[in-house]
């Protein structure tokens, strides 16, 4: 009872933080739409893919790349709160360190997904053709690739000393991930380099973003696996991160 | 009797530095206990060790009974810490602080509100409660640190040098609410400070503390009379003469020149301040002025550690630094 009580006040901090933050809100809008509106425009007139639009195809990879970017950058509520002592609070009281990497995981996903959910809203102001009603399908799944990509921001922070050295690793492993996750341009199919298939198997991320377009685009797409072999490996990788993360957030401090 | 925290060959090493090194110490229950020493002494690595966030290379303690390692949250939960840093989130309210702080310690759902009202209206928060903390000055956010660490009714409360920074009223101000909530709450009180007045004015008992060891521990009115010593200031138009004089008359390292003035150690400045007007007129020495004052804490610390504590002046900018960040923040 008392850890979830400490659960969710940790939860709640990280969301009321993220909501007095309007100016982080409001630059979180621009970023998706660039992608959505210019990059789909020039990029999708070079290229085809069977069957769909590139922006359609396209709109699915950059909720996946929305969620990769956010989640990541959650992370920086761990250094905040070390730079600025709060961390200490946390790590004093009587409250364990599963519940306390928990709270912070919850709390930031919630946020991360709040964006995640606005570029559906962009998706469909901007006439991409889908179901709105499939964005149900897709909440699941949207939350299930958020836990762990917030769980791997949170543990690269509590590893790293400072926002500057947070910001190169950050970038460190979000262009990787987000190239080789088909987000932005088929990873199967004839004419794709083995070496970059291969890399991309290796990556939660391509599963996640499979998901949703099986979900968001329909019959229109044809998956590189089922809907339960995507939702499994995401899952696991969730898993992995969240054991990785307790560790992590326990030997804060304890040096 | 228990004691409320005794520690065990307690030991925090750093590779070859120890930073604290074969701590023994016994606090009482309910004594306010005061860690003097220069920044670096190893002050603060000890209370981070009693508060189970620094883990000792070697050695134990037991805070309220429970073993510092093995019974970790039961300590966590008998504890009250106000770090030297500041340690609240300043994109909450004062109010919204308190409740996290109630949820994080496990306060009854049903006591919350009380609580929480009572805390800021000891710390005199209550105007404020529901500002921001980061439009706080820096005495308010250390009021109400020093009110979050009582919240969950601790028996023994860390006091990590509370008052760095603060200006003189602010700090009088907080001196004076330390002592009350001892007295209300009948908490043991554990101070570490660089301060000499601080820990002169608010300790029981003070342990000297010098390169992670304990060099003396007694009560400040007794390390003070143990020093049998008062001191007598000298001003004079030739001081050097003056202290040579001196010398030969009671014995070397008695006298030194602080502040262009001579200061003399002797048994008693009553005796010894004719003395020292005859030897001056008698040497053709002109003396300006001759004061003289008992024993004070400075004087304790110089005699144990061969050294005064303000030596140590970048140490000093540090702590205004942090005082500094505590303020913007």
């Amino acid at each position: 009872m008392t850890e979830i009580r400490a659960l969710y006040t940790l939860i709640l901090r990280e969301i009321k933080r993220f909501l007095r933050d309007r100016a982080r809100i409001v630059i979180s809008f621009v970023q998706p739409l660039l992608w959505l509106v210019v990059f789909a425009a020039g990029f999708g007139a070079r290229i085809a893919i069977p069957g769909i639009e590139y922006q359609q195809y396209l709109f699915p990879g950059i909720i996946g790349q929305t969620l990769l970017f956010t989640s990541m950058f959650m992370g920086v509520s761990v250094i905040w709160d070390k730079e600025f002592g709060f961390m200490k609070e946390v790590l004093v009281a009587p409250v364990s360190r599963f519940t306390i990497f928990l709270g912070k995981m919850f709390g930031d996903s919630t946020a991360a997904m709040l964006q995640g959910v606005i570029v559906f809203a962009f998706g469909f102001i901007l006439g991409i053709p889908f179901d709105p009603l499939t964005l149900f399908a897709a909440l699941p799944i949207m939350l299930l690739i958020t836990f762990g990509l917030v769980s791997l921001g949170l543990i690269i922070a509590s590893f790293i000393g400072s926002l500057e050295n947070f910001g190169a690793v950050q970038t460190f492993v979000n262009l990787p991930l987000f190239f080789l996750s088909g987000a932005l341009f088929p990873i199967t199919g004839a004419g794709t380099p083995e070496w970059l298939r291969t890399a991309a198997m290796f990556n939660p991320l391509t599963y996640g973003i499979d998901a949703l377009r099986s979900v968001i685009l329909g019959s229109a797409w044809v998956p590189m696996n089922s809907l339960a072999v995507d939702i499994a490996v995401v899952g696991l990788f969730d898993l992995a991160m969240i054991v990785v993360g307790t560790w992590a957030f326990s030997r804060m401090g304890k040096k | 009797m228990p004691y409320a925290i005794q520690t065990h060959h307690l030991t925090k090493a750093y590779n070859s530095f120890k930073a604290v090194d074969d701590l023994e110490i016994a606090v009482e229950r309910g004594e306010i206990f005061g860690l003097l020493g220069p920044n670096g002494a190893g002050k603060t690595t000890t209370v981070s060790m009693l508060c189970t966030i620094l883990k000792p290379s070697s050695g134990t303690a037991t805070v309220s009974g429970f073993d510092l390692v093995r019974e970790a949250n039961k300590v966590r939960r008998s504890i009250g810490i106000v770090f030297q840093d500041p340690s609240i989130d300043d994109r909450l309210t004062a109010r919204e602080n308190l409740y996290m702080h109630a949820n994080l310690y496990g306060v009854a759902a049903s006591e919350q509100r009380e609580r929480v009202d009572r805390i800021l209206k000891l710390v005199e928060l209550e105007d404020r409660a529901d500002d921001l903390l980061r439009t706080y000055s820096g005495g308010m956010r250390r009021r109400l640190e020093l009110g979050r660490g009582l919240l969950h009714y601790p028996k023994i409360l860390f006091l990590d040098e509370p008052t760095v920074g603060l200006d003189p009223q602010t700090r009088d101000h907080i001196w004076k609410y330390i002592k009350e909530l001892k007295e209300a709450h009948d908490i043991t009180v554990v101070l570490t400070t660089h301060y000499m007045d601080e820990a002169d004015r608010l300790s029981d008992r003070i342990a000297i503390m010098d390169h992670g060891r304990i060099v003396i521990l007694d009560t400040p009115e007794k390390l003070k009379a143990n020093l049998e010593g008062d001191v007598v200031t000298v001003r004079a138009n030739n001081l050097e003469e003056l202290s040579h004089l001196v010398s030969k008359w009671l014995g070397l390292n008695k006298t030194k020149v602080v502040d262009g003035a001579l200061e003399i150690t002797v048994p008693s400045a009553k005796a010894a301040m004719p003395r020292i007007m005859e030897i001056a007129s008698q040497n053709n020495v002109y003396v300006e002025s001759l004061v003289s004052r008992g024993p004070n804490l400075e004087d304790v610390f110089l005699h144990y550690t061969g050294r005064t504590i303000r030596e140590d002046t970048t140490k000093e900018l540090h702590g205004l630094a942090a005082a500094h960040r505590r303020t913007i923040r």
